[in-house]
């Protein structure tokens, strides 16, 4: 069996490299991108503890955040939408002002 | 077997991580997620969890990743290519992002709750059902608050997205 410290330590690998893209990159496609693989990398953790301690909770967690995740997305994809054909920019140091 | 399988996979996700964060065209970050999410999708399977493996292939690969695709074809994203990171100074980030993994891998490595090799008590049966009936009658309440949830988000992306009359 696959100790579970090693399912939390790809849970860690995973969500700095994601936060590594929230920070760090200037596409908003690609940040919108990295912010999905962190909420996967605590879906690992979810299930992964799940698993180790006998307990449904973990995978019904993980489903919720599956389903708050596609809202996420949609409303976030809108918004890009929304956003490019105002100012057809897709640089986040481009849009620094909500208003206009 | 299983740390075989585990360490493919596990190889594979950060790989394909890394190549999401550092590829140059938002299209090729969108393929390697796409095999991240797979991967991951495996591990699903190897700690037990078919279920969730099916939702995350069907959700994350197959709705998710498929909007994002359709939003790169539908948006410009040609002169987003030629820089890929933030200009300036980058060092507070990175410092806070190095801080947080070293911070992280101490506090697993270090703790003894995270060592244990094999899951506390094996189920058996029919693990589907049993999960299905704790999610629809211990969790109904949230059940139905994700469904809003949903529908919410679909009104306002349709809301959103829609081209402003006159």
């Amino acid at each position: 069996m696959v100790p579970l410290s090693w399912y939390i330590l790809l849970g860690v690998v995973l969500f700095v490299i994601g936060a590594a893209g929230v920070l760090l990159r200037r596409n908003i496609l690609v940040v919108l991108m990295s912010l999905e693989l962190l909420l996967n990398s605590v879906n690992i953790n979810f299930i992964a503890f799940g698993r180790y301690y006998a307990d449904f909770r973990g995978q019904i967690f993980a489903i919720f955040v599956i389903a708050t995740t596609a809202a996420e997305v949609a409303v976030a994809l809108g918004i890009l939408v929304a956003l490019v054909r105002n100012k057809a920019t897709l640089k986040v140091d481009d849009v620094t002002v909500m208003k206009g | 077997m299983d740390q075989g399988f585990f360490l493919l996979f596990a190889a594979v996700s950060v790989i394909t991580a890394l190549t999401v964060v550092l590829a140059r065209n938002p299209v090729h970050s969108a393929l390697a997620l796409m095999a991240c999410f797979l991967q991951v999708s495996a591990i699903f399977v190897l700690l037990g969890a078919p279920l969730l493996a099916v939702i995350q292939i069907f959700v994350y690969v197959g709705a998710i990743m498929v909007l994002f695709l359709f939003v790169i074809m539908m948006i410009d994203v040609r002169e987003a290519v030629l820089q890929r990171f933030l200009p300036g100074g980058n060092l507070p980030a990175l410092v806070l992002l190095v801080l947080l993994g070293v911070e992280m891998v101490v506090l697993v490595l270090w703790s003894d709750r995270f060592s244990i090799a094999e899951p506390v008590a094996i189920r058996g049966g029919d693990e589907v059902r049993e999960l299905s009936t704790t999610l629809f009658a211990d969790y109904l309440l949230p059940f139905e608050a994700a469904s809003v949830i949903l529908l919410a988000a679909l009104v306002g992306a349709i809301v959103l997205a829609r081209k402003e009359p006159g």
